[in-house]
Parts: structure tokens; sequence; C-alpha cells
């Protein structure tokens, strides 16, 4: 009623009146959006995501598009550990060794060193030992590794020095400071070249406490001197302010030594033939510590420029822009050091046209464009548009992507094919297992059982192995885009056997050339030998019941954790699944409260240590927390595991793993899983791509045709109007009626056109 | 009036008080220090030490709410509530738990929010109001029950089905826009034009329906008989006399979100890869970063508050007689 009476007042100053906007203003505000809209639209296909970016034009320096789901945690190369970080990061620093790209098995070559060092042995005395010495003899290994001349840094602030050489950014005064905002609003860079002490100050910064460096733990039991520095580190740090800087040229580390201006030497305690591998991982790449003394100043970290989000590295690109809220893009590095495209590879490269690029210099191309891209189907979409040069396949896009062939062949769908797409596969150096808890009495061996008992607890395991129809799973969840695993080593790795020599007798027969599973009858059976006739205890008559811990987030988790429960039901097993998040998870692992899990393991390395030591004893994860987290113990296991893998590759380490794996199949501690097959799919205009999980530096390789791309983009790409035209139709359909209805209204009860306020006001 | 506002903002200190308390409680009952840590250090080769050097970093190594182990003053203050709630006041949000500082990360993401936010909210509010005002002006006609009809239609669609169909159409068979992403200047246009498209009609038929049910009311009332006693045409009389006196509903419901704009969609921000606070809060969450997420409660706490405000200043605006008191 109050608002009602309102109405009748006097306008009141400040009420609610039409726009202040007169007719003009707003006839120019219309024109601009339209002239933006329009020139956005002239300037090519409507729906390019990359508006005036150079490298979408066929003129533009080449640029490869491709996207990132998630913002990389950390680009420093002390603490990146994670795939989304090795994107950026594995193209930007440059670790003495990497992987040949395109030779199999994987091979290290050298990157920022000239070769791949080779260790020498030393026992107590300081006496060098031969390179076939037991481990138990050396006390120490040292590895001498000799960097190429000529390497540069990036262009970056931190090395910018005035007209004296002294650095130019290092003493930055508050008005200094309050102009900056990103790392690029700094008016000079400088670069210098790379030098072996940059490698020494990056062997330490794995020490420092503040960095949290994920190998800090796993160096410091090798690299001589390390754990120490930790701890005095650490002490220091306890004297300082939050934000105090630690200069590590004040501190001395035993095993890492500057030899000369191109040497350096590291020292190991024992022997460790592994440590090559983490050579060509980045967290030994050379890092000049003007870029810790540039960082550490106050008020640029709130300011979000760190080491940890500005990288300077001396790789073949560096980060020329970097927004990871929405894109990321990596520039070639003027000042990366010559190195070419490899002249050789494995069999079926040349002919595949994989060698066509060889001896030119790299990278070959200028620049890779990352665009975040959190959701599949705007990801998918963008990549049939042409706007990402390559993809891989969702569960939802497969059929859409790929066909299958009578006889089981799989191969990309004419779709695809019609627009030139490629697919390429590869397995992926993981697995992916159930796992058995070796301290729970039904299923495991605990320490207090006896032989009887630990005997039915494997023939129950082995039951259960057999009903888990790996290969049901692969092709309802995965699309068949994997392989059954028959131990624990993934293809691909030193040790791995393929065909009949690598077949798990205990879970498989070969027949007709292929293996097949055994028998739900045969699990049965074993099942009965175990003490559980039908499912039921022989002694109690209660049915059996087993719980499965796992993590129940993710697309299709609950169906996937019901296909196990059907699976256990063949052989009368009742499957309990005890969904919980992934916190209360590894709670649970690192106290043993778990009968059974899901895990899995993606390789470091190419080794057989790297997925054998999961099941080390000595690695369990209650009471160590190391990565055995089934807890399993064997000493004939564990006593092999330790013999392996300090021996060198050939006939007699790979008789080792034989009998390592031998045991495993037969104690059966985890459910062996799958290895995953990574579908790729790539337009026809980037080339040399072929994948290879263990290197992280692959995008020096590629090369784009941005002609052959942009013809794409203005043939796949143009407009489709005619629902424009339709919309403005359906439109004017609409009010027309409606207007003239109105008019029609008006007229028969008198009123006067609402738009004559002169009429109006006669009345 | 200005007491008025001081009240209210002292009432604000408590309850951002209470919010914040109830975050704390609620975070630290699913996720301990340790948790944190190790979902920033990741799953392979953590060690305990890399744990507790993490901890002690970020001020997480002491008690959460009560230091038995200090003096006086320094129970309450020593810990790990005190020390991260203390400076929220202040607008002091402090680094996230992977170094970023926050204040700076919610600076830059205001701006990609507002982009969307302002335009769905502006754009909406017009086609809601006039469609509303135009299914009321032909009341009881067929236009009407099929307007209805159509309202209750559109309300009963997620906005996912909007946003899929949205971006299957206009971006994938038709290529009339990009289908996600975002730039700055007025490159920022082609991205905003789905999105802002899609908002508008995903909310078209629950506020419609809202605001026709606003104006009928309002159509039945006195003033609208003697407003037409006077000849005033059905137009003037709808979107002059009976649109402003159904204001106050109208503000009630439109005003008080105005300040979460900046707060961004979660839904559309991930969709259509806009970089704005909806994306970071939703990041934050994933990652278990509880420095984020306190800070976002906590300013859409500080936001809604002031929505409120916002609402009671504006029903004095369009109504003098309504006295704060």
């Amino acid at each position: 009623m109050r608002t009602a009476l309102r109405s009748l007042l006097p306008r009141p100053r400040g009420s609610i009146s039409p726009p202040a906007a007169g007719p003009g203003s707003l006839r120019r505000l219309l024109l601009v959006t339209i002239a933006m809209v329009g020139l956005a639209a002239c300037s090519g296909p409507w729906n390019n995501p990359y508006p005036g970016d150079p490298g979408v034009r066929a003129e533009g320096a080449s640029t490869i598009f491709s996207s990132f789901r998630e913002r990389p945690k950390h680009l420093d190369p002390a603490r990146a550990y994670t795939s989304d970080a090795y994107v950026f990061v594995g193209q930007i620093y440059q670790p003495p060794l990497q992987y040949h790209y395109l030779k199999r098995p994987f091979e290290l070559i050298g990157f920022a060193a000239t070769e791949v060092p080779r260790p020498r042995y030393f026992d107590r005395a300081g006496r060098e030992l031969p390179a076939d010495a037991p481990a138990a003899a050396v006390a120490f290994s040292t590895y001498d590794i000799r960097i190429r001349e000529g390497l540069g840094y990036q262009p970056h602030p931190a090395l910018a020095v005035d007209a004296t050489g002294k650095p130019r950014f290092h003493g930055l005064t508050a008005a200094e400071l309050s102009r900056v905002h990103t790392l690029f609003d700094f008016s000079a860079t400088g670069t210098r070249e790379v030098v072996a002490a940059d490698f020494v100050h990056q062997i330490k910064r794995l020490a420092h406490p503040r960095l949290q460096s994920p190998i800090q733990g796993k160096m410091a039991k090798y690299i001589v001197g390390l754990a120490e520095l930790s701890d005095t580190l650490r002490e220091k740090l306890k004297t300082l302010p939050r934000d105090g800087f630690i200069d590590l040229a004040q501190h001395e580390l035993e095993g890492a030594q500057v030899v000369d201006r191109y040497t350096f030497r590291i020292r190991l305690k024992g022997k460790y033939p592994q440590f090559v591998y983490w050579l060509a991982m980045p967290f030994f790449s050379p890092m000049p510590p003007e870029a810790d003394r540039f960082y550490a100043q106050p008020g640029l970290a709130r300011k979000n420029i760190s080491l940890d989000w500005f990288p300077i590295g001396s790789g073949p690109y560096m980060l020329s822009e970097n927004d990871p809220n929405r894109r990321m893009v990596l520039s070639r590095n003027p000042n990366f050091g010559v190195e070419v495209y490899p002249s050789e590879g494995a069999p079926g490269d040349r002919e595949a046209g994989l060698l066509s690029d060889a001896g030119r210099r790299l990278p070959l191309t200028d620049r890779v464009v990352f665009s975040l891209e959190k959701e599949q189907i705007p990801y998918w979409n963008k990549f049939l548009q042409g706007w990402f040069d390559s993809s891989g396949i969702s569960s939802d896009a497969f059929d859409q992507a790929v066909q299958m062939s009578a006889s089981g062949d799989i191969g990309i769908s004419d779709q695809m094919s019609a627009r030139g797409i490629e697919l390429q596969t590869s397995v992926a150096t993981s697995i992916f297992y159930l796992g058995f808890n070796w301290q729970d009495a039904v299923v495991g061996a605990p320490e207090k059982s006896d032989a009887a008992g630990r005997e039915r607890a494997r023939k129950l395991r082995h039951a259960v192995s057999i009903a888990i129809d790996q290969e049901e799973f692969i092709s309802v969840f995965r699309n068949g885009r994997a392989i059954a695993a028959q131990g624990p080593i993934a293809p691909g790795i030193i040790g791995f056997r393929d065909g009949e020599a690598g077949l798990n007798r205990y879970m498989y027969d070969w027949v007709d050339g292929a293996p097949r599973r055994k028998s739900i009858d045969h699990a049965r059976k074993l099942l009965a030998e175990a003490g559980y006739p039908n499912g039921r205890d022989a002694k109690t008559g209660q049915p059996l019941v087993l719980n499965l811990d796992t993590v129940g987030s993710g697309a299709g988790a609950r169906s996937r954790i019901e296909w196990y429960v059907r699976q256990l039901q063949k052989i009368d097993i009742q499957l309990v699944p005890r969904l919980t998040d992934w916190n209360r998870f590894q709670d649970k692992l690192r106290q043993g409260n778990v009968q059974m899990y899901f895990l899995g393991w993606n390789a470091d390395y190419p080794d057989p240590e790297n997925f054998l030591f999961l099941l080390y004893g000595p690695e369990a994860k209650v009471g160590r927390d190391g990565n055995n987290s089934s807890n399993y113990r064997n000493p004939e296991y564990d006593q092999l595991f330790e013999q392996m893998k300090d021996m060198a590759d050939g006939p007699a380490r790979q008789q080792v793993i034989d009998r390592m794996v031998d045991i495993l199949r037969a104690d059966a501690p985890w459910v062996w899983g799958f290895h995953p097959v990574d579908f790729t799919l790539r337009h026809a205009w980037l080339a040399n791509v072929q994948p290879n999980t263990m290197a992280q530096n692959e995008l020096k390789y590629h090369r784009v045709d941005g002609g052959a791309r942009a013809l794409a983009h203005a043939a796949w790409n143009a407009p489709v109007l005619w629902p424009i035209g339709l919309a403005g139709v359906a439109l004017f359909a609409l009010v027309l009626p409606a207007w003239t209805g109105y008019r029609r209204r008006e007229r028969r009860r008198g009123r006067v056109d609402p738009a004559d306020g002169r009429a109006e006001s006669r009345h | 009036m200005s007491a008025y506002l001081l009240r209210r903002l002292l009432y604000a200190i408590p309850i951002l008080i209470g919010v914040n308390l109830l975050t704390f409680a609620l975070f630290f009952v699913v996720n301990t220090p340790d948790d944190m840590a190790r979902m920033q250090l990741g799953v392979k080769r953590v060690t305990p030490e890399a744990i507790a050097d993490w901890k002690r970093e970020r001020g997480y190594d002491r008690p959460l709410l009560y230091n038995a182990g200090a003096a006086g003053l320094d129970r309450i203050t020593d810990t790990i509530f005190f020390d991260k709630s203390v400076r929220l006041f202040v607008f002091d949000f402090g680094p996230a738990d992977d170094g970023r500082d926050i204040g700076r990360e919610i600076r830059s993401r205001m701006g990609p929010s507002l982009a969307i936010a302002l335009p769905v909210f502006m754009l909406g509010l017009a086609a809601y109001i006039a469609t509303a005002l135009l299914l009321v002006f032909f009341r009881q006609t067929v236009f009407d029950v099929a307007g209805v009809i159509g309202c209750v239609l559109l309300m009963s669609i997620s906005a996912m089905f909007y946003i899929i169909g949205g971006q299957y159409l206009m971006s994938k068979a038709w290529r009339l826009a990009p289908i996600s992403g975002f730039a700055d200047g007025p490159q920022m246009v082609p991205f905003l034009l789905l999105p802002v498209f899609i908002g508008v009609i995903a909310g078209i038929g629950a506020s419609t329906r809202w605001y026709r049910t606003i104006f009928l009311e309002e159509m039945g009332k006195e003033y609208v008989r003697t407003a037409r006693a006077k000849g005033l045409s059905e137009m003037r009389v709808l979107f002059r006399h009976v649109l402003q006196n159904a204001l106050i509903p109208i503000l009630t419901g439109v005003v008080v979100v105005i300040p979460s704009l900046f707060l961004g969609s979660l839904l559309f921000e991930s969709f259509f890869g806009i970089p704005g606070l909806g994306s970071y809060t939703i990041d934050a969450i994933n990652a278990q970063d509880f420095a984020v997420v306190r800070a976002m409660v906590f300013l859409g706490s500080v936001l809604y508050i002031a929505g409120l405000m916002l609402t009671d200043l504006s029903y004095a605006w369009v109504d003098p007689r309504v006295r704060f008191e």
C-alpha cells in the first residue's frame, strides 16, 4: 500500500527514471560494439580463440597451439615433479642428459653435458675399483660431468648488468619495485654462459628446506654431504626472518664440486647405477646463483614474481608469456646452444618421415602457445576445428575418433581421416594395480602367520586375481586402451618380456599364440583350497568378505567399483568397497588399515629398479613411509633386488629380474592390473611427433606447417549465418503480432499512443 | 543513516568472525596440515622432513585454536587460526599454499569475472523484466499462458544443458563464436558473446516468472486503476507506474547479488575457460588450498553483507518514506 501511494505522489529527487544517456551516446556505444565485433570477425574465422596471435596466420612465426588443464604447481626445477609442470619445465631447462628422441629402447645422451658420464668407484681407502666392482666393495662413486661450452641462459633481468658489470636489478629500491608488476616490466635483460658452478649451485638448492624438493630425501641418501647441508640450512633458517635469504655460495657441499669452468663432479655414497637417469631430469639443470639473489629481494614474492613462476633456463624455450590462469607461451631462447635434430632413430622411423629434418637446428618451432582448457567438450571441439594441433582422446570422444576393424585392430575413424588427422599410440611406462596388504591376516602374510596360513592366503590372492577379468575391464572402461599386466614391469623397460616368455602362468595359459585367462572354475578350485569353498569359510561357514579401500571420486568411479564387486561375485566373494578421500586413503595406507586398495605408478626412469622397488621390503609403507604400499616382504626377493639394482644391464641382470618377477607372480601381492596405452591424435600439419614417455623436452623436435593450418582454419571454420537471420525473422514474427495486437487494443480502448506524450497530456 | 550503517558494520564483525571460525573448523575437520602439505608436495617421494619444512614455512606447525605451550595471550594469538584470520580483516590474504599472493590473484581475476557476470546481470535484468511485463501486458491470453509454460520449461532445464547445447550450436555447428577462452581489451568481446547469451537465456525462465508474479500483484492495486482512469496507455501504466512500484521487491532480490558479481560463476568460468574468481575457488578446493578457500569464503561473506546493506540503502533511494532506525 505504501508503494502504491508512492506512485501517486510527485516524483522525488533521485527516484528511478529512464536512463540518463541520450540516444546519441547509446548509438555511439552500439556502433563501437558493432565495430569491435566486426573487426574481430574480419580478422578471420569468428570462432578463432587466438585473436591477434600472429601464429595463426600462415606467414606468422611458426607456432604450436596446445593446451593445459591445470596450472602447474611449480616451475622451479628443484620442486617441479609432475607431468603438468614438466610440459613447461622440460622445455625451459637443460639438464646434463636427455633421452634420445627416436631410439628405442630408451637411450641416454648428452644434453648440457657432452656425453653420458661413466662412474668411477672407490673403496673406503680411496682406492679406485674396476667398473664391475661389487656394490658391497664400493664406498663412493664419482661422476665427472663435462658440459658443452657456449650454452647460454635466456634473457632475464636477474642477469642484466650495468656498464661496470654489476647486476642491475639486485638492489631494487621501493620506487623501482613500485613500477614492477610482472617480470616483463623490467627495462633490461641480460644473459651469460652456463658454467659448471651453476650445476653445483642447483644441487645445493635440492637441500634447501624452503624449497622442499621432492627428491631431497632420495638424494640425501646418495650425494655426499647433502643431508648435512640440509640440516645446516634448516638450523640457519631458524635464525632468519621468514623471508631471510641464505646465500648457498657460503656453504660447501662435498658431493658436488666444480672441477673447472666446464666440469663438475658429483660424489655418491656407495654404488647407484640408476643415478644417471636422474641427471636427465630438470632437478639437475643449471641455475645461476644470480637468480636466487634476484628473486630473494623483498617485495617481489608479493607480486608473484618468484623463481617458481618465472624460470630462468638455458633450454630451447623460455617462458615469454606467463598467465597460468589463461595462457602460457614458450618462445625460442635466442641463447640456446647448438643442437640438431637426430639423424638416426628406430627401425621404420626414416620411412615414417621422422628423419626428414635430420641435422636441422633445434628447436624447429618458434613458439608454443598453451591455453588453459579445463573441460573436455571445448577442448575436443577446438581440436576438431584445428585450433589445437594435437589431442588425447577422452572416453566420450573415443567412438568418434577411433574405429575397430573386424579383426580387432584399432584405427582412425573415417571422420578423422577425412581431415587428415593421424593416430599414434604408445604404451605408457606405468602400471595400475590392485594391491593386497601383506599385514592383513586374510589376504596377506603377516609375520605371525604360519606356513599353512600363508599358503591359503596365497591361493586366495590367486583366485581373486583370476576372477578379476582385466581384459574385460580394459574393454569396458578404457575402450581397449591398455594391455593387461603380466607382472610389475611396464613394456619398454629393461627386464620386460613380451609374448609367451613374459606370460604369468599363474593367471594365464598360452593358447593359439596368445594369453588366455584361467577359468573361473580354476579360481573356485583355488578358493576351495584356500579354505573358502563356495566363498564360505570352511570352519565357520561364514561368507568371505573382503574390503576394498579406494578413492571414490572421478568420472565413472562408482561403475568401476561395482564392476569389481561383480567380478568377485563370480567366485562368491563379497567385496565391500570403502570409499574415502585421497588424504584418508593415504592415512589408511600409512597405518596399514587396508585389506585391498587401488594404486598406480608412473616410472621416473626406464630401469626395472624403478618398478621392482615398489615391492622391496625395506620400502614398506607402514613404519617406513616408503613406496611399498602392500608392505610386501620376501627375503629372497629383497636379496635379489639388492643384487639387481647395482648390476649392469645384460643377460645376468635379466636372469635375476626374471626370478624376481616369478617370485612376485607366485606370491601375487598385487592383482596385476594394466599398462595404459596412450592414444594421441595430431593434425597433418604437425610433423615429427613420436611418443616418448621418458623425454620431457620433445617440443623442440616438432615442426608445424603454418600455411596448411591456416588453410584448414579457413575451410573448417566459416561461420554459418542463416541462424542469425532466422532468429531475426523469428523475433520479428513474435513482436509484430504483439505490437499490432497492442495497438488494436489501445485503439479499442480509446487510449493514445504511448510514445506520444503530448497527445496523452491532452487527456 | 550514518548511525545505522555504523551499527550494521559493527554487526558484520562478529558475523565475519563466525564465518571464519566455521570455515576454519570445517576445513580442518577433513584436512590436517599434514594433508595439506602432502597435497602440495605431491605423492611421490615425500619425506617427513619435507612435510615439517612445508608446515613451518607457512605457519602450519602451530596448534589450531589454542596453544597450551605458550604463555599469556600467546595461547590464543600463537595459533594457526589467529594468525591466519586477523589479517583477513584488513584484506591481507597472504600467500596461497602454492606461494602466489592471494590478493594479487583476486585483483587480477575480478575483471574476467565481472566481464561475464556484469553483462549477464544487466542484460538479463532488462530481458527478464521486459519479458515479464510483456506477459503481464498480455495476461489471461494465449500468449501469457504460452509464455508461462515456456518459462516453466526453460527453468526445468539444467544450466549444464544450456552451456553444452549453446557451445554445440553456436560454436561447433554454426562457428559463430569461440567455444571457450578469454582475451584482454576489445578482443574480449567475441569470447563474451556465447557465455553472456547463454547466461541470459539460462535465467530467463525462473526470473521472468518471478517478475511476472510481482507485476501481477501490482496490477491489482488501486493506483493502476487510477492511472488507467486518467486515460494513460497500458504501456505507460506498466513501464512507468507498475515497474516503479515493483522496485522494492525487485531490489530485494537484485541488489544483494551485485557485490557478489565479483565472485563470478563456478560453472560458466570452468566451461568457458574464463580466468575468474569462480574457477579460482574451485581450483583451491580441489587443491585443498586452505589459504585461498578461507580468503574466498571471507570475501564472499563481506560482499554478501555489503549486498544486504546496499539493499537497505536502495529501499530508501526508491522510497524516501523508508527510514533507518
